[in-house]
């Protein structure tokens, strides 16, 4: 059976949407709207999976774990803090990093569709945490020689914390998969929840092209093959297949979510709307 | 994980330091064991190496014996070197 194409957002309700809210131009505005739009991107992507992980704590199989996954999400939460403040000041409109986090709307978010899967159980979460670790750490391993220097700055700090990411979720990948029956089940459940989110991770479109081009981007297809290999590493090891191909879905980049990103945000955002300007 | 095996934690606080015993994590396997550890005891550049030992494998002293194994320590006070002057400068002792 031939591949399906990717489900794509580009329908007419979203193209007239885009149209509105700026959808990539670089005629238009070369500079900020366009760096502006980048930032959210990576600003996005570790907002978003920094709060997913957040929902575990209290809840995690054990005190031990719990730790490690609050400091993976204060690791992310810490990356959007600097991307966000940063893509707030190109925009040059009076934001900050707070306001671009907590008084956006979902169509708003550039985050990738993986990153606002549910946790489901342990399992789905790692296997989450691991196939986007290893794409971070490739994409932080490039962005380190960006011509934008605070982008490199950022990635050459982020990108330690995200090797031990990779490491911590690729063991439990390991742990799980070559475990019991069970965990190895739900692992392999895991894995095949989130691999159609896989192909938007190393999508060019026109801006990631642009961005790209100008040397401040990565080129994220290039990255697939070391992607591939290093996601291959550990599955042999977990003793685990490669998920199935499934037909991908594509648009988070261009502000299309699934539905989950919107109740994370109803509860990311209650209190600074609520209270706006509030202080401890 | 009630079934998890417990190790001890060993932190070097920086080097030319000995590893000092912190506390104790449960864990799968000594690979996770070490995570834990780093994760528990490191977060907040507590150290720059880490030990962790199944704690299973220290062998300890019995509490029924303190008289016979300490107590005979407590009038040798010429065993401290505390009859020297220590000069200026030095760290660590």
């Amino acid at each position: 059976m031939p591949a399906l194409p990717p489900i794509r957002p580009e329908d007419e309700s979203c193209a007239a949407r885009d149209a509105r809210s700026g959808a990539f131009d670089p005629r238009g505005d070369p500079e900020g709207g366009v760096l502006f739009e980048y930032l959210l991107r990576l600003g996005d992507d570790s907002l978003i999976l920094g709060q997913r992980l957040g929902e575990w704590c209290g809840h995690a199989p054990s005190v031990e774990v719990d730790l490690s996954l609050a400091n993976m999400a204060l690791d992310l939460i810490g990356q959007a803090t600097h991307f966000l403040g940063y893509a707030a000041e190109a925009e040059g409109k009076g934001r900050d990093g707070d306001a671009l986090a907590f008084r956006r709307d979902v169509l708003d978010f550039r985050n990738c569709w993986l990153v606002e899967q549910p946790n489901g159980d342990f399992a789905q979460t790692m296997a989450r945490q691991f196939l986007f670790s290893t794409w971070q750490k490739l994409l932080f391993g490039k962005l380190q020689s960006s011509r934008d220097a605070t982008i490199a700055a950022v990635a050459e700090k982020a990108v330690k914390e995200v090797t031990y990411h990779q490491e911590l979720a690729g063991e439990w990948v390991v742990r799980l998969g070559d475990g019991t029956d069970e965990s190895r089940r739900r692992m392999e459940d895991g894995l095949a929840w989130m691999w159609r989110f896989v192909p938007e991770l190393f999508e060019m479109d026109d801006l990631a092209g642009f961005m790209s081009e100008k040397g401040i981007g990565a080129d994220l297809a290039a990255l697939r093959s070391d992607f591939d290999s290093a996601v291959g590493a550990v599955l042999d090891e977990a003793t685990l297949a490669l998920p199935k191909d499934q037909r991908p879905i594509l648009g988070g980049r261009r502000g299309h979510h699934s539905e989950h990103l919107g109740h994370l945000l109803a509860a990311m955002q209650f209190l600074p709307r609520t209270y706006p300007d509030a202080v401890w | 994980m009630s079934d998890w095996p417990l190790w001890e934690v060993f932190v070097r606080s920086k080097g030319g330091m000995a590893h000092r015993h912190v506390g104790s994590v449960h864990a799968p396997d000594p690979r996770i064991a070490l995570r834990h550890a780093r994760d528990t005891y490191t977060r907040r550049m507590e150290g720059v190496s880490l030990w962790v030992v199944p704690s299973a494998s220290i062998v300890a002293s019995d509490p029924g014996d303190d008289e016979a194994m300490f107590d005979p320590a407590a009038d040798k006070v010429y065993r401290h070197p505390t009859f020297y002057d220590i000069p200026e400068g030095i760290t660590h002792i």
